[in-house]
């Protein structure tokens, strides 16, 4: 039920945002039917659930993201200048490491969040074990230190 | 003006980094080297142009479509990336490195 709630939140904020449109009845009308549309198709396919809507992770992702994108700037700068120096100075390697997250959304976000920082890019993942590709020692030795796999960690909450 | 010349240097930031990744797929030397410099225009290119763009909306709520579109483009791009990392590797490419090592199991 809070799931079904919070689906119609999302959907109508969504909605609101996307078309602008506050003070036209017949569009409003619309949107409402959309939204109760898309409701039913969801609640049918069961996917209204901690995964399809991950309500509990937004608190713990406002406090992830900042730090994330900080750290995405800082590997951008980082690859871009030995992209653009004349020697090349990269060292590829590949590393296996664990990911600490209890849940699979929380593997996930771990794993994107690892893609998406260049530099490394998650290549396989099996289990609780990632595989990434580094592109630099640096880049390899900062997933080994796990700062990130418990900051993931920390955003999924302990429940 | 000043929201101009800050969205000027935010978009103009973003396509030389979007270039420098363009430079880093033609110079690294592996397919999965050649990813990194993909992910370069995927994050930092994409988004300054973007966050760039956003200072020159004329109203709020074409901030925030731009706003959506970033986290668009930045949930997908890494899952894309992914996919094809892994095609690449099930495909039996294999990574062009110095050693492969295993975590010491922390947590």
């Amino acid at each position: 039920m809070t799931y079904t709630a919070g689906l119609v939140t999302i959907l109508a904020a969504v909605w609101l945002l996307l078309s602008g449109y506050l003070d036209k009845p017949l569009l409003l009308g619309l949107g409402a039917a959309s939204v109760a549309f898309v409701v039913f198709i969801s609640l049918r396919m069961r996917i209204v659930d901690d995964e399809g809507l991950p309500i509990q992770l937004p608190a713990g992702l406002a406090r992830y993201l900042p730090w994330l994108v900080v750290e995405i700037v800082k590997a951008n700068v980082d690859v871009a200048l030995r992209i653009v120096r004349p020697g090349l100075p990269i060292r590829p390697r590949v590393i296996r490491v664990r990911a600490g997250q209890r849940t699979d959304v929380g593997r996930v976000i771990y794993a994107n969040s690892i893609t998406l920082t260049p530099g490394t890019v998650t290549i396989d993942t099996e289990g609780d074990h990632i595989t990434v590709h580094a592109l630099t020692e640096e880049a390899a030795e900062g997933v080994l230190a796990g700062d990130m796999d418990r900051r993931v960690a920390r955003v999924e909450g302990r429940g | 003006m000043t929201l101009e010349i800050v969205s000027s240097v935010l978009v103009i930031a973003g396509a030389i980094f979007a270039v420098i990744g363009g430079i880093g797929i033609v110079r690294l030397p592996d397919f999965f080297c050649r990813i990194h410099g993909a992910g370069i225009t995927d994050t930092l290119g994409a988004g300054l142009i973007l966050t760039g763009l956003m200072f020159l909306s004329p109203h709020w709520i074409v901030a925030v479509k731009l706003l959506a579109i970033l986290v668009l483009l930045w949930t997908t791009s890494p899952t894309a990336t992914h996919a094809l990392a892994n095609a690449a590797l099930e495909a039996g490419l294999k990574p062009n490195v110095d050693e492969t090592e295993e975590a010491p199991s922390s947590l």
